[in-house]
């Protein structure tokens, strides 16, 4: 019975959440995408255990969860190097691996990245609500019970496919992130907000990663602090002039309150705000984001839209050669 | 309008730098005619306050192709009516509460004004003889959601009145890591509704206590659609003390409470022709008049 097949969370790690590719269609009424962060891992990982590249898996944040297996099942853990271990022995990540029931998944801390997908064979079973099984937590939408995981929950596994253990992911399809890290940035949206010496300081100085970095966005410091075009405050826009007309925000947006920290919003985004934004992370580097620990040193790149659409093939070139190795 | 690329997924619009109903209604016009014209690829469209966004796949629509098929729109939107088929609601709020009170205490040192309250501080600076006064005014005329979002459900709220008699403060010095589920909140000239708990910079009035987000469908009045608001709805607040806070939250957890609604039609020319005399028509059609 489908239903017998389930995993038990015996420690939850510290953010570990159900994810899929994401919930397209209700962020003007400001319910974000959520999905996973690095999506590219996730869709390996589901590959790897032969399911749809959209079925749910664990998205695992900086330390792992613990979790016993009540099914025979193939796991395939991506993303992040945070070595997984099946009842202590350590196995491969990036690689499907066969597992029985009564086995426990565990982790090593983490080594590189942030985020870890964990993807059983048959994808995590919970209820799809808004066309999505992710987890979106300041909603409490989704997931499992709209939140991230308890010690004590149990998870219902879907029927398994076609997985086969010991398929592997070479490494050069691998993306692993680097420190410096490198965001790519199209300057837009407020751009003209900042004075022009104030946006070349942006691109010229090495930012870190700030401790509040999570799904819904990661904040920077280390930076000059942005001066400011002077201006009327146009009506309703609020007095400091980091302040708009409350607006939507584009995933991957740079907004900058007060002209001090950037924050770029992810994929459990606020939909929208009172600060303006002085462009946006790429699309081709939205995954290398979630793979961003705290204290990373980080630049940002000025690229022209020619330049960002350039990187989006590339990533989607990578994508097909992944499949074209795990059909 | 101002058009500009937010990354290679969006195209943002800006249709005023300034909140207007008429910048709204423009953005609104806007989004409708892109949703009408079903552009492939296309797979959010945003309406804001005074601006728009459009969240779009660049595989299967050039960035260029999107922008001139979406400013090829602008005149079948300008011309456009600016008459919405809408609907009043009448939402209880229980200004002063202790939930907020207890909050704005809490986050005291990143408040304009310290010794004040949030009531006590918005009535001043905008001139009015009280709290009473203000809540009189802040309750006495309709206000227009011009957007829904931030997070799930929340709705911005632009006062339909004047614009010299709009109430306007300043958000919290730093915002507050916490504030009350269905806190009535006001910041710049929005007010808003936190449809949940969670951080916000807005100033506190008071607390309704009918839901406005439930992901759980169990809410009588939500089980159709977890969200409440849509932009373009009209809200009239109505001044309620504890006794009936305590009731009406009573009666939602029994699913024998809904909020008051009425269909109704509003014509920007006819607000702004003359705002009272329009507000008074949709407050009539609330109660049945």
């Amino acid at each position: 019975m489908a239903s017998e097949r389930r995993i038990e969370v015996v420690k939850p790690g510290l953010a570990t959440t159900v994810q899929d590719l994401g919930r397209p269609g209700y962020y003007h009424l400001g319910i974000p995408l959520s999905g996973g962060m690095d999506q590219y891992a996730l869709r390996a990982a589901n590959r790897l255990v032969g399911n749809d590249e959209g079925a749910a898996v664990l998205e695992a944040t900086f330390l792992g969860p613990e979790l016993r297996l009540h099914a025979d099942t193939i796991v395939a853990v991506t993303g992040a190097d945070m070595p997984a271990k099946l009842d202590g022995a350590p196995i491969p990540g990036w690689t499907s691996v066969a597992a029985r029931a009564g086995q426990m998944l565990s982790f090593d801390f983490l080594r590189r990245g942030a985020r870890a997908y964990v993807a059983f064979a048959g994808g995590v079973d919970v209820p799809v609500v808004l066309g999505s099984r992710s987890t979106y937590t300041l909603g409490a939408l989704g997931g499992h019970e709209g939140r991230a995981l308890r010690a004590g929950d149990t998870l219902p596994l879907g029927p398994a496919g076609k997985a086969s253990p010991g398929a592997s992911v070479p490494e050069a399809l691998r993306r692993v992130p680097e420190s410096p890290a490198v965001l790519r940035v199209l300057p837009g949206l407020y751009w003209h907000r900042v004075t022009e010496a104030a946006g070349e300081a942006f691109f010229a100085d090495t930012w870190k990663v700030a401790p509040e970095a999570d799904r819904i966005g990661y904040r920077f410091r280390g930076g000059r602090a942005l001066d400011f075009v002077p201006r009327t405050q146009p009506f309703g826009a609020g007095s400091d002039p980091s302040n708009i007309v409350d607006s939507c925000y584009p995933y991957g947006s740079i907004q900058v309150p007060g002209g001090t920290e950037p924050i770029v919003l992810h994929r459990d985004a606020v939909s929208g705000g009172g600060y303006f934004m002085i462009g946006t992370v790429i699309s081709a580097d939205m995954d290398l984001i979630g793979q961003m620990q705290p204290h990373t040193p980080t630049r940002f790149v000025q690229v022209t839209m020619q330049q960002a659409l350039g990187a989006r093939a590339e990533r989607a070139a990578m994508l097909g050669r992944l499949r074209a190795h795990l059909p | 309008m101002r058009y500009s690329f937010g990354g290679d997924e969006h195209l943002f619009v800006e249709v005023a730098e300034e909140m207007s109903l008429d910048a709204f209604f423009q953005s609104l016009s806007m989004t409708g005619a892109v949703r009408a014209a079903g552009i492939a690829g296309v797979s959010e469209i945003c309406p804001a306050n005074a601006s728009f966004q459009i969240k779009f796949d660049p595989d299967v629509i050039a960035p260029d192709d999107l922008l001139a098929a979406v400013q090829g729109l602008e005149a079948q939107a300008a011309a456009a009516e600016k008459v919405l088929d809408t609907r009043i609601i009448e939402l209880p709020v229980y200004y002063g509460d202790p939930w907020t009170h207890e909050t704005l205490m809490r986050f005291r040192e990143r408040h304009q004004e310290p010794e004040s309250t949030d009531l006590a501080y918005a009535a001043r600076v905008n001139g009015y003889d009280g709290v009473e006064a203000f809540i009189a005014a802040h309750a006495g005329s309709p206000w227009f959601v011009s957007m829904v979002g931030f997070v799930a459900g929340l709705p911005f709220l632009y006062q339909m009145v004047e614009r010299a008699k709009q109430i306007e403060v300043p958000k919290y010095l730093r915002p507050r890591t916490d504030t009350p589920k269905l806190t009535v909140g006001h910041g710049g000239c929005f007010g808003c509704i936190y449809s949940v708990r969670g951080a916000g910079g807005y100033q506190m009035f008071g607390i309704t206590p009918a839901p406005i987000y439930d992901p759980q469908q169990k809410i009588s009045y939500l089980r159709e659609f977890m969200i409440f608001f849509r932009p373009g709805d009209i809200v009239k607040f109505r001044p309620i003390d504890r006794a009936e806070h305590d009731h009406i939250e009573a009666e939602v957890a029994a699913g024998r409470w809904a909020p008051r609604i009425a269909a109704t039609r509003f014509d920007l020319a006819e607000f702004l022709r003359d705002p009272a005399a329009c507000n008074a028509r949709l407050v009539e059609a609330l109660h049945g008049v």
